[in-house]
């Protein structure tokens, strides 16, 4: 099963000074009132977060549900934003496979694949020996989506309270957060050109083709970032 | 709950998963030293990076109430701060809500 130690561990993730807490929580806060104003309930605003536990897609399932999009347009539009989860998926499971541990653990662990979680675990994952970093994931992952549960909750009771500058001021916070992260994160010649040339073309894409730019973005920096670490190294 | 809503959940959610499986599936055959896994965490960083500024610049939800002049200075103010503060992550969390929240009722 999975190793306690570990697990509180990386559950405990959350409370270090530099935690995704306080970004998650508002963010959620934000989707929370979102889905009042959907018209969800408290149990299908839980449900949503608990079963999705990723902002754009939810977003995105928002913003078709207003315009009566059918399932599957939901369906591919979701798949479309959320595609960067695979990326995300393979460039960091490899760090945790062990031959010692039950593959259900990495099919159900990647389900907290999201990048608060994902960018905790690649800050820590060498600190954690590679047969335990499946349970510290666990705990990393059970823990921000706990966040994300309690954010929804209180965005759900509460946005009735807060006025719209309010809900602006943390709908930042959450892309702030996010990338003081990756700048922090940028240590090597090929991350830091990845997320350079990430964040430049993103938005120009954008220009020519909303639904693939993001995907579109992370192909073509990344693999320009990638030849030109290589070129660098060799 | 209502039906609509169930379905329209359990949509997005599979369409989520999907990724996250395949993603997973994959990785059994990707050593962490090899090539190709080098190559995706570019990719990966990549993505991150273009979704972000895609937020900032083209938001959806709520921020896109906000003008992108105010949205600007309010991301390069928290960058300074980030900077300043020898690389804190709370700090500009915060002073971004604080004066996106500010700059926008004045402007």
């Amino acid at each position: 099963m999975v190793n306690k130690s570990f697990f509180l561990k990386g559950y405990r993730s959350i409370f270090t000074y530099d935690s995704p807490a306080i970004a998650l929580t508002c963010c959620f806060v934000a989707i929370g009132a979102l889905f009042k104003n959907l018209g969800f309930n408290i149990q299908e605003s839980i449900f949503s977060t608990v079963l999705t536990y990723a902002l754009p897609g939810s977003l995105v399932m928002a913003e078709s549900m207003l315009i009566g999009a059918s399932l599957l347009n939901i369906f591919l539009a979701v798949w479309i934003v959320n595609a960067r989860l695979y990326p995300m998926a393979v460039s960091l499971f490899p760090l945790m496979m062990h031959k010692s541990q039950p593959k259900w653990k990495y099919y159900f662990s990647c389900h907290f694949i999201a990048v608060s979680a994902w960018l905790i675990m690649k800050s820590n994952y060498k600190k954690i020996p590679k047969e335990y970093r499946i349970d510290y994931w666990i705990g990393i992952g059970s823990a921000t989506l706990s966040v994300s549960v309690v954010g929804t909750f209180i965005g759900f009771y509460f946005s009735e309270y807060m006025n719209k500058d309010m809900m602006i001021g943390l709908a930042i916070l959450n892309p702030v957060y996010f990338l003081c992260m990756l700048i922090g994160a940028s240590k090597t010649v090929q991350v830091t050109l990845s997320v350079l040339l990430g964040i430049i073309l993103g938005p120009i894409i954008y220009l020519f083709s909303p639904e693939w730019s993001i995907l579109l973005a992370g192909v073509i920096g990344g693999t320009i970032a990638y030849l030109v670490g290589e070129y660098n190294v060799s | 709950m209502s039906a609509n809503i169930v379905y329209a959940i359990l949509v997005t959610s599979l369409a989520t998963f999907l990724s996250r499986f395949l993603g997973t599936i994959t990785s059994e055959s990707i050593k962490e030293t090899s090539q190709l896994f080098k190559w995706f965490n570019c990719l990966a960083y990549a993505t991150l990076a273009a979704l972000i500024a895609r937020t900032i610049i083209f938001p959806a939800g709520v921020l896109i109430d906000a003008s992108y002049a105010s949205r600007l200075v309010v991301v390069l103010l928290s960058l300074f701060v980030f900077f300043i503060s020898k690389k804190n992550f709370v700090y500009p969390t915060i002073f971004s809500a604080i004066s996106m929240g500010i700059l926008n009722s004045y402007f």
